[in-house]
C-alpha cells in the first residue's frame, strides 16, 4: 500500500521495475487459451494487458494486448484481435472482472468457429506473470504546488507504479495524485481531469507529459 | 566520471537515476558470476561490462571463470548443439571430464561460492557448481543464454537434474525456458552502445574497412552478418539478392562470419555458399576473426540495410546491432527476430528468398520509408534491448529474490 495519502502528509516518490516471470503455460490453439485463462495466476492477466509498458515492447503496436495481437499475428482471426484489442482493462474493477469478460469474448468465439485455428509449436502463446518491485526513492513534497515539477522529473517506473499500479490499489479511476490531492480539498477540477486520462492508449512517457500539461495548467487556474 | 554516466547521453538521464534507485538494496551484496570463457562470445561480452557497472553500483560483484581439458570444451560445444535440437552422440567418458571437472572448479572456487550472497551461473558450462558447494549460503541462479526450446531429451534430462537445485533460473524468451521447479526469470539479452561493435564510427572509419572489403560505397550494399549455418540461410540469402539485383543492377551483397577451423559443418557450408556464388563479383565472402568487432561494426553502418533470413534463429542479436546503427532490418520470421522485428515498423519479417527480394526492392524504392524505419528501429532498440536494460532486470530480479516469491515486492530505503 502506498503511503502517499492525504491529511497534509508528504507526497512519497516512488518507483518500481518489472521483473517478468514464465509460468510455463502455453497455447497452441483457441480452446487452450480459453483454458488457461480461466485458471491463469491473476498477475499473468495483468502482465499480458499492463505489462508491455514497463517491459520490452514496441510503443506504438497494432493492439494493446498480447491476447489480440497473437489472435492477429499468430491465429490469423481479425474478428477475435479486434474484440479482444477493444477491452480496455481501466473499465474494470479488478482483474477477476478483466478475466471474466476475456473468457467471455473466447468463448464467444469458439461458439462462432467449426475448427478453432492451430498455430506452429514455435508460434504458442505463453503466458508471462510479473513481479512489481517497489522502493521509495527519498524524493518526497510537503505542497501539492510542488507537484507539476515533479511529475515533470520522474523516472517511467514512478509514473507506473503511481499511475497504472495504483489502479490496482484504489477503487476505479484513482490513482496516488489524486488521492494525494484530494487529502488538501480544493482541488477537485485538477483530480477530475486527471482522472479524465486514458494510460491505456499511451505510453509511460507521454503519460508523463500530459499529467505535467494537467497538473501545470491546473495549478496556475487554482492559485489564481 | 563512473562508467555508468557514459550510458546517460544514449539512455538518459533518468534511466541511470532508476538504476541506482534500483541498486541501493543491494549495496554490499557479494555476487560471482561464473561462466567459462573470459574473451569471446556473447556472454563474455556481456559480462565484461556488466560486472564492473554492478562494482560501480556498490555491489561486491566478481567474475570467475572455470577451466577445463579439452574433454570437457568437447562435451560442453556437443551440449550447446544437442540442446538447440541437434542430436551429436556424447560419450559417457565426455560426460565423466564434464563432472569431474566442474568438481575441481568448486574445489579452487570453494570459498568464493561458499561466501557470495548471490551466484549467477552461466550457461551448462558450471551448471553442476552447485551439486559441489553443499555448504553454500546464497542464492544461486542459473542464466541460460541458449535457445532451450527443443532440446536433445536424454541430454536436457541428464543436465536438468543439475539445475533443478538452483533457487531460480533465467532464460531469454519464453520460448526457450523447460520445467523446472523453480522461478523462471525472463531477461531478454542487450548490445552494448559502447562496445567496439556498436561504439559510434567516423564516415573515415566505415569507408576504410569497405575500401580493406573491395566494397564500393557509391552503390547499395545489404548485408549479413552471420555464422556460415543452414539456419542462418546465407543460400536464402544469395538468392533474393539475385531475385533482387534483377530490378537494381548495382546491388552489393556482403557475407560476413565467423571462421569455421572449429567448425566442421561450417565449412562445408561455407564451401557452398561460395559455390552458390559462383564468383559473383559483387557478392563478397567475408571469414572475419572472432575478435573483428571494428571491422563488422564498420560494414553494419556501412550498408543500407541489414538482412538476417534466418530460419531459426536465438535471440538474433546481429538484429539488434542491425537496428542500434539505424539500418531497416530484413529478417527470418523467426525465434527473437519477431520480437525485434515489428512487420512494416523496423522491418520486414519474411519467410522465403522471394519474399527477402521484395522487401529488398521496396526499401530501395521508398527511401523515405527506409528511414522512417531505421528511426523507429534505433529508438525501439534504445528503450528496450541496450545493456542499461538488461542490468536493470538482473538488479531487479535480484531484489526480489532476496525478498521472497511474492507477487509485490516493497523495499524502504
Amino acid at each position: 500500500m502506498n503511503s502517499t495519502n492525504g491529511d497534509s502528509l508528504p507526497f512519497l516518490v516512488r518507483d518500481c521495475s518489472l521483473v517478468a516471470i514464465s509460468t510455463g503455460k502455453r497455447a497452441q490453439n483457441l480452446r487452450e487459451l480459453r483454458d488457461h485463462v480461466l485458471n491463469i495466476h491473476e498477475g499473468s492477466i495483468y502482465y499480458h494487458f499492463w505489462g508491455g509498458l514497463l517491459q520490452p515492447h514496441f510503443d506504438d503496436p497494432q493492439f494493446n494486448n498480447d491476447f489480440a495481437n497473437w489472435s492477429h499475428y499468430r491465429l490469423h482471426d481479425n474478428i477475435l484481435a479486434e474484440r479482444l484489442a477493444v477491452i480496455d482493462p481501466t473499465d474494470f474493477d479488478d482483474l477477476e472482472s478483466l478475466r471474466r469478460e476475456l473468457v467471455e469474448i473466447l468463448e464467444q468465439r469458439l461458439e462462432e468457429l467449426e475448427r478453432p485455428a492451430w498455430v506452429p509449436t514455435d508460434c504458442q502463446f505463453h503466458f508471462v506473470r510479473s513481479q512489481i518491485v517497489v522502493f521509495d526513492t527519498g524524493w518526497r513534497i510537503e505542497k501539492p504546488e510542488h507537484l507539476p515539477d515533479l511529475v515533470g522529473k520522474m523516472s517511467v517506473g514512478s509514473i507506473f507504479y503511481h499511475v497504472i499500479d495504483a489502479r490496482r490499489r484504489y477503487p476505479k479511476g484513482a490513482d496516488d495524485f489524486q488521492v494525494w490531492l484530494r487529502g488538501f480539498g480544493g482541488f477537485e477540477r485538477i483530480c477530475e481531469k486527471l482522472a479524465s486520462i486514458d494510460p491505456y492508449f499511451v505510453t509511460l512517457v507521454e503519460l508523463r507529459r500530459k499529467l505535467s500539461t494537467i497538473l501545470r495548467m491546473g495549478f496556475r487556474e487554482a492559485l489564481k | 566520471m563512473k562508467l555508468i554516466d557514459d550510458y546517460a547521453p544514449i539512455v538518459g538521464e533518468d534511466v541511470i537515476h532508476h538504476i541506482r534507485e534500483i541498486s541501493a538494496p543491494l549495496r554490499g551484496l557479494k555476487v560471482v558470476h561464473v561462466n567459462s570463457t573470459k574473451i569471446g562470445g556473447g556472454v563474455a561480452e556481456i559480462l565484461d561490462r556488466i560486472v564492473p557497472l554492478m562494482m560501480e553500483l556498490g555491489i561486491e560483484a566478481r567474475w570467475e571463470v572455470i577451466k577445463g581439458e579439452e574433454k570437457f570444451y568437447e562435451c560442453t560445444k556437443s551440449f550447446h548443439n544437442v540442446l538447440q535440437g541437434k542430436y551429436v552422440p556424447i560419450s559417457d567418458l565426455l560426460l565423466r571430464a564434464y563432472e569431474l571437472t566442474n568438481q575441481e572448479n568448486a574445489e579452487a572456487l570453494r570459498s568464493v561460492l561458499e561466501e557470495a550472497d548471490m551466484v549467477f551461473v552461466h550457461d551448462p558450462q558450471p551448471l553442476p557448481l552447485l551439486k559441489w558447494t553443499p555448504k553454500r549460503r546464497g542464492k544461486w541462479l542459473w542464466r541460460c543464454h541458449i535457445d532451450l526450446s527443443h532440446p536433445y531429451r536424454p541430454i536436457w534430462k541428464y543436465l536438468r537434474e543439475f539445475a533443478t537445485g538452483y533457487d531460480a533460473s533465467i532464460f531469454s524468451l519464453a520460448d526457450f525456458a523447460q520445467p523446472l521447479p523453480h522461478t523462471q526469470y525472463l531477461v531478454p539479452p542487450s548490445i552494448d552502445p559502447l562496445s567496439d561493435k556498436n561504439i559510434e564510427l567516423t564516415p573515415r572509419d566505415i569507408r576504410e574497412t569497405q575500401d580493406q572489403f573491395d566494397i564500393d560505397p557509391d552503390r547499395p550494399i545489404i548485408l549479413q552478418v552471420s555464422r556460415f549455418d543452414r539456419f542462418k540461410d546465407p543460400i536464402g540469402v544469395i538468392r533474393a539478392f539475385r531475385l533482387a539485383k534483377r530490378f537494381s543492377p548495382g546491388l552489393q551483397l556482403v557475407l560476413a562470419g565467423g571462421g569455421a577451423s572449429d567448425d566442421p559443418e561450417g565449412g562445408i557450408v561455407l564451401k557452398e555458399v561460395r559455390e552458390e556464388a559462383n564468383n559473383d563479383p559483387d557478392i563478397r565472402i567475408l571469414v572475419l576473426p572472432p575478435d573483428a568487432h571494428r571491422s563488422i561494426n564498420a560494414l553494419q553502418r556501412g550498408a543500407n540495410f541489414i538482412i538476417q533470413k534466418s530460419i531459426k534463429e536465438g535471440f538474433g542479436l546481429t538484429v539488434t546491432e542491425g537496428l542500434w546503427k539505424a539500418k531497416p532490418v530484413i529478417g527470418g520470421d523467426t525465434g527473437g527476430i519477431r520480437l525485434q522485428i515489428i512487420d512494416h515498423h523496423t522491418g520486414f519479417l519474411v519467410s522465403t528468398p522471394e519474399g527477402a527480394a521484395l522487401r529488398i526492392r521496396y526499401l530501395l524504392r521508398q527511401p523515405g520509408k527506409a528511414q522512417e524505419m531505421a528511426l523507429k528501429g534505433k529508438e525501439f532498440v534504445r528503450q528496450n534491448f541496450l545493456i542499461t536494460r538488461h542490468l536493470r532486470e538482473y538488479l531487479s530480479l535480484m531484489v526480489a529474490l532476496l525478498h521472497g516469491d511474492e507477487d509485490r515486492v516493497e523495499f524502504q530505503m
